[in-house]
C-alpha cells in the first residue's frame, strides 16, 4: 500500500480499501469509469494497484480526444487549409493523428491553426479579423458543448459573420448504451462521469439500472472519491439494489444545470449518427447546429469532404475505447505509439487511457509487481 | 479541456456578455458565467472553470481540494494553466 501514502488521507484510503476487499470477497467485479478524467486518477495514484484483485476497472470512451475519429480530423484540415480560414482549436487537439498527419504538420505547411483556450477567445479572433475567416474545433461532451452554444449564441447576437463552429460535440449516454449492448464486455457497473454529470444531472443514467440492471455511482476526481464511489457501486450489488447513485454532491445535483440545458436544447439538435473512433456508428450520439444557426455552422458553410477513414492497422484504440483491452495489450503500445509520436488518439490527451498508463500506469504497475502486490 | 479549474468571482465586469474577472488559480482573467446566471454569482464566490465559463458553484474547502488534484495532474495541468494564461475574453 506505498502509494496509499500519497492520499490526503490515508487512514481513510486504507479504511476504504479493506470495506471494498470485505465486499467483493471471492467474487470478481468489473466496473467502468466512463470518464477520462477518472482513468488519469486512477493510473496517476495508481488507485489499481490498492483495489483487491476481486476488482478490476475497465476503461470507458469519456475522453472526447480520443473518440474523434480520423475522418474528423481530415476534415478539419481541409477547412484549416483553405485560404482566409483561420482555425482555431483547443491545444490537445492540434496533435490528434489524421490519415495525413496531424493540424500541427498543417500548421507548419503553412495553414493558420491557432489553439485557444475557449469558444469565446475564437469568437474573439473573429471580432479582431474581419478580413478572414474564422473556424472553432468544437470538441466534447456535455461539459464543453453548453461554452460553445453560449459563443454561438453571442456570435449571433453580435452579428459576427466570420465565425463559424466546426461541431465534434458529442453526447455522454449513447456510448455508454452502445457499450451495454456490445457481446463480448461483461460490466458490473458505473462509475459516472463527474463534469458532464455537473451539466446533465443523474436522470439521463437511469436506464442503465432500469434497462440494463447495473448500478452508476457518479464520482469525482480525487483518489478517494473514486474509492467510496467503488465501495458504494459494491454495497448496491451486496444489497441487492440498483440505482443511479452520486457520490459527487460536492458538485453535482440530481437535476444537473438547467440553464445549459436549456440553452443546449436552444443551439443544438441531435445528428442521426456520429462515427466514434474504434466504437464505429453510433446513432444521435453527437450534436449539430440547429437550422436557424445554419450560417455558424463550418460544415455547411465550406465543403466538408466528411470521408470516412479507416483507422491505422496497427492501432487497437478501439478496442481500449471499450474496455476489451488494457492500453498496454496493444501492439504497438509504447513502441510505435507514444505520447511523442501517437498513433490512436489515446495516446494524445492526457486523459486518453494509453496516454495516463504511459505516463503514470507503467510506473506503478512495476513497482507494484515487485512488490507482488498486483495480478 | 476537460479540466475543471476552480476560481474566484473578483468583480463582475460586463453583466450583458456575463464576464466576470475570475482569480483562476492565481491568474485573472474574465470569464463567462450565464451557465450560472440562475444561481446568483457575485465577488468572492467559488466556481469551477471550463474552457473560460464557470460551470458549477463550489465551496472554498472543495476549490481547495480540486486545486491539490490539479496540482498533481502535472504536464497536463501546466498546459491547460498556459492556455489560460493567453486567453483574453471580452
Ligand atoms: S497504444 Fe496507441 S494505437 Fe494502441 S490503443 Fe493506445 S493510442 Fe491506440
Amino acid at each position: 500500500m506505498r502509494f496509499v501514502d500519497e492520499y490526503r488521507d490515508p487512514a481513510a484510503a486504507r479504511a476504504l480499501v479493506s470495506r471494498i476487499t470485505e465486499l467483493a470477497g471471492d467474487d470478481h467485479f468489473k466496473l467502468m469509469e466512463v470518464c477520462g478524467g477518472h482513468t488519469h486518477t486512477i493510473y496517476r495514484h495508481g488507485i489499481e494497484h490498492i483495489l483487491p484483485d476481486a476488482v478490476e476497472l475497465v476503461h470507458g470512451p469519456g475522453c472526447p480526444v480520443c473518440v474523434i475519429p480520423m475522418g474528423r480530423i481530415d476534415d478539419a484540415i481541409t477547412v484549416a487549409e483553405r485560404p482566409g480560414v483561420i482555425f482555431t482549436c483547443f491545444g490537445d487537439m492540434m496533435r490528434v493523428p489524421g490519415s495525413k498527419g496531424n493540424l500541427l504538420a498543417a500548421k507548419a505547411r503553412g495553414a493558420d491553426v491557432r489553439f485557444v483556450y475557449s469558444p469565446l477567445d475564437a469568437l474573439r479572433v473573429a471580432v479582431e479579423n474581419p478580413a478572414r475567416e474564422v473556424v472553432f474545433f468544437a470538441v466534447g461532451f456535455e461539459t464543453t458543448a453548453p461554452s460553445t452554444a453560449v459563443t454561438v449564441l453571442r456570435a449571433r447576437a453580435e452579428a459576427v459573420s466570420n465565425f463559424t463552429v466546426f461541431s465534434n460535440h458529442v453526447t455522454i449516454v449513447p456510448p455508454m448504451k452502445a457499450i451495454l449492448d456490445s457481446p463480448d464486455l461483461r460490466l458490473d457497473g458505473f462509475l459516472g462521469p463527474g463534469h458532464v454529470s455537473t451539466v446533465v444531472g443523474q436522470r439521463p443514467y437511469r436506464f442503465v439500472p432500469e434497462i440494463y440492471r447495473k448500478p452508476v455511482v457518479t464520482a469525482g476526481f480525487e483518489p478517494l472519491d473514486i474509492l467510496q464511489a467503488i465501495e458504494m457501486l459494491l454495497l448496491q450489488i451486496r444489497e441487492g439494489r440498483c440505482c443511479v447513485e452520486n457520490q459527487y454532491t460536492r458538485c453535482v445535483r440530481e437535476e444537473g444545470n438547467p440553464r445549459a440545458l436549456e440553452i443546449l436544447a436552444e443551439v443544438f439538435e441531435l445528428r442521426p449518427h456520429f462515427e466514434w473512433r474504434g466504437l464505429g456508428f453510433i446513432s444521435e450520439s453527437a450534436l449539430k447546429l440547429r437550422g436557424e444557426l445554419a450560417h455558424f455552422d463550418a460544415e455547411l458553410r465550406y465543403s466538408v469532404p466528411g470521408v470516412r477513414v479507416a483507422d491505422p492497422k496497427a492501432c487497437q484504440c478501439g478496442e481500449v475505447l471499450k474496455g476489451a483491452i488494457k492500453p498496454w495489450e496493444c501492439k504497438v503500445f509504447g513502441t510505435a505509439c507514444t505520447p511523442e509520436t501517437p498513433i490512436g488518439t489515446c495516446m494524445v490527451s492526457s486523459e486518453g487511457a494509453c496516454a495516463a498508463y504511459y505516463n503514470f500506469g507503467r510506473l506503478h504497475r512495476d513497482v507494484a509487481v515487485s512488490m507482488g502486490a498486483t495480478n | 479541456m476537460c479540466l475543471g479549474i476552480p476560481g474566484e468571482i473578483v468583480e463582475i465586469v460586463d453583466p450583458v456578455r456575463q464576464l466576470a474577472k475570475v482569480d483562476v488559480a492565481g491568474v485573472c482573467r474574465n470569464v463567462n458565467y450565464g451557465l450560472l446566471e440562475h444561481e446568483g454569482i457575485g465577488p468572492g464566490d467559488w466556481v469551477l472553470v471550463h474552457v473560460g465559463f464557470a460551470m458549477s458553484k463550489i465551496d472554498e474547502a472543495e476549490a481547495e481540494r480540486a486545486m491539490e488534484g490539479l496540482r498533481l495532474m502535472g504536464q497536463a495541468f501546466r498546459d491547460e494553466m498556459r492556455a489560460v494564461v493567453d486567453s483574453n475574453i471580452s
